[in-house]
């Protein structure tokens, strides 16, 4: 029932919003499969990663190059940059995962810095700067996707298989070794568990998601640039997942939400909305250190024993 | 058959011997149990023997397989297991699931990333808390539960691996009188297919329940033999008993 709700409403958004709203909630979808990726190793996992934004901006980027470069279509882009995107996670994986803990932040965020200060400066390849334009939008079986409408649904279709699949991931057998790992490692291992396995598994895993992400991210924007590579973008997707619950499904999806409707809605009228940012997550610390959606079911217990 | 051979082991932390050289057989089957006052070394050659910490010299055969070189759950996969001198579960997870998990290790379901767990598993967890008398708490998370029925637990999780080797560090430790009787005629129902080497402070219980006692001091094993010859012997008096 749950679920059925939360695909219905975003499905019926179309019929009441406008074209700058639906285009929104495109990119607040794209954000929030971006950011269910980071839960995969931060709320699952317990691995706090600072360079996620690595798999979103390689998976567009390989997706914009073979397009323009080598002049390939999209059935062929799309499959190839998810692939190169995972590989690359899987040699990152073996890498960071050397480490746990604040360690393994600083090694993903030494390897994202890597990539990105590359696109900035592999300028005949990425046009630095500039960034990559002249992109086009995937037609799916000769559906137009570059109105609003359809490619919004497009993203939901996507962003609910990707978040479904997901959820299984984190509720299968496996998932409750990854959280177990998370727990108590040392235990785990005295189980039998491949600790190390188990992560970097998990580590693939929410790289092809953040590939995916990135997919989409390049398909909205028809436009690729350093910037989605960056430090910002990673610790955005960090906050978001912080902010709306770590180790819940729902709770990278809300705290997608707060992220772009603050960046997109609250600067058309704030000119400080950096600031009104900060002031949120500071709220959200202070008075969910949980997370949104684990705050406010909290709450809500509290509220329905009282009555 | 030996379950266990240690030869010529050793750990240093910084210089410290804190495993100077031992060695030690064990006879699958066995109930042993490791004696000796504190920072004798008894639980870092547990560690040693399940692989939580390197050695620096020496070879570990678990039942005639050299397991030195091999991480820890490689050897859980050979048959070892452990419970440990400090709680370590899962507190937040029900009493049923942390057994499950226990049993999901050694399953290939384990890396099943799509299905969910089986109901089977509950069901042998549930039976498994029925040996340790759990099973009317099953569904309640570990932080709900006493101290006693956590030290259960971790039994129950060791013996739902149906291991060869059972490693025991401290199984009484911290528990009532009533608890210890429990927890000892648990202990004394293990299969003899399984060989238990157990560490445990309280004398006056452990070594009833041991075959052969093994002495440690400063990281050598002193004295050796049944119980009447290790408390005959004037070094486990000197050591360990004081006097």
């Amino acid at each position: 029932m749950r679920w059925i709700v939360a695909i219905a409403l975003p499905a019926l958004l179309p019929l009441v919003a406008g074209e700058y709203y639906i285009n929104l909630a495109s990119q607040i979808v794209i954000f929030a499969v971006f950011a269910a990726s980071i839960n995969l190793l931060l709320g699952y996992g317990g691995l706090p990663t600072l360079g996620h934004a690595a798999y979103l901006g390689i998976a567009a980027y390989v997706s914009a190059l073979l397009q323009l470069k080598l002049g390939f279509g999209h059935w062929m882009a799309a499959p190839i940059a998810v692939l190169a995107t995972t590989l690359m996670g899987g040699a990152f994986g073996l890498i960071a995962l050397r480490a746990t803990g604040l360690g393994f932040l600083m090694l993903t965020l030494a390897l994202s810095q890597v990539l990105w200060g590359t696109a900035y400066r592999w300028v005949s390849m990425t046009d630095g700067d500039n960034g990559l334009r002249g992109l086009a939008r995937p037609a799916p079986f000769g559906l137009d996707l570059n109105q609003a409408m359809p490619f919004y649904y497009f993203a939901l279709l996507i962003g609910v298989v990707s978040i479904w699949l997901m959820a299984r991931f984190v509720n299968s057998p496996f998932g409750a070794t990854l959280k177990g790992a998370r727990d108590q490692p040392r235990r785990m291992s005295a189980l039998g568990y491949d600790v190390w396995l188990i992560r970097w598994i998990a580590f693939v895993y929410a790289s092809f998601w953040g590939a995916v992400s990135g997919l989409l991210f390049v398909y909205y924007h028809k436009y690729i640039h350093p910037v989605s590579l960056s430090l910002a973008n990673s610790a955005e997707g960090l906050l978001a997942v912080i902010a709306g619950g770590s180790g819940t499904l729902a709770g990278p999806l809300v705290g997608a939400a707060i992220v772009l409707l603050l960046k997109n809605w609250a600067s058309a009228y704030i000119e400080r909305w950096n600031m009104l940012l900060g002031f949120v997550f500071v709220f959200i610390v202070v008075f969910m250190p949980e997370g949104v959606v684990p705050g406010v079911q909290r709450l809500w217990k509290r509220f329905v024993s009282r009555t | 058959m030996e379950a266990l051979r240690i030869q010529n082991l050793k750990k240093a932390f910084g210089g410290l011997p804190a495993i100077a050289d031992v060695s030690l057989s064990v006879q699958a089957g066995e109930r042993r149990l490791i004696i000796g006052p504190n920072g004798a070394g008894k639980t870092t050659l547990f560690n040693l023997l399940t692989g939580d910490l390197p050695r620096d010299a020496g070879s570990i055969e678990l039942f005639g397989a050299e397991v030195a070189r091999l991480a820890t759950h490689r050897r859980v996969h050979l048959g070892l297991a452990r419970t440990y001198q400090i709680i370590t579960l899962f507190p937040n997870d029900t009493l049923e699931h942390n057994v499950a998990l226990s049993l999901l290790g050694l399953s290939r379901t384990r890396w099943n990333t799509f299905g969910r767990l089986p109901e089977s598993f509950y069901r042998e967890a549930h039976a498994v808390l029925a040996r340790v008398g759990l099973e009317t708490v099953a569904k309640r998370p570990i932080a709900e539960v006493a101290y006693g029925e956590k030290r259960r637990v971790e039994i129950a999780m060791a013996l739902a691996q149906k291991p060869r080797l059972l490693l025991l560090d401290e199984p009484l430790a911290g528990l009532s009188r009533e608890e210890r009787a429990q927890v000892k005629s648990l202990i004394g129902a293990i299969p003899r297919e399984t060989t238990v080497v157990m560490i445990e402070h309280d004398m006056d219980t452990a070594l009833d329940m041991a075959e052969r006692i093994t002495v440690l001091h400063y990281g050598r094993v002193i004295v050796e033999g049944t119980r009447a010859e290790v408390v005959a012997d004037p070094k486990t008096r000197e050591v360990y008993l004081g006097h």
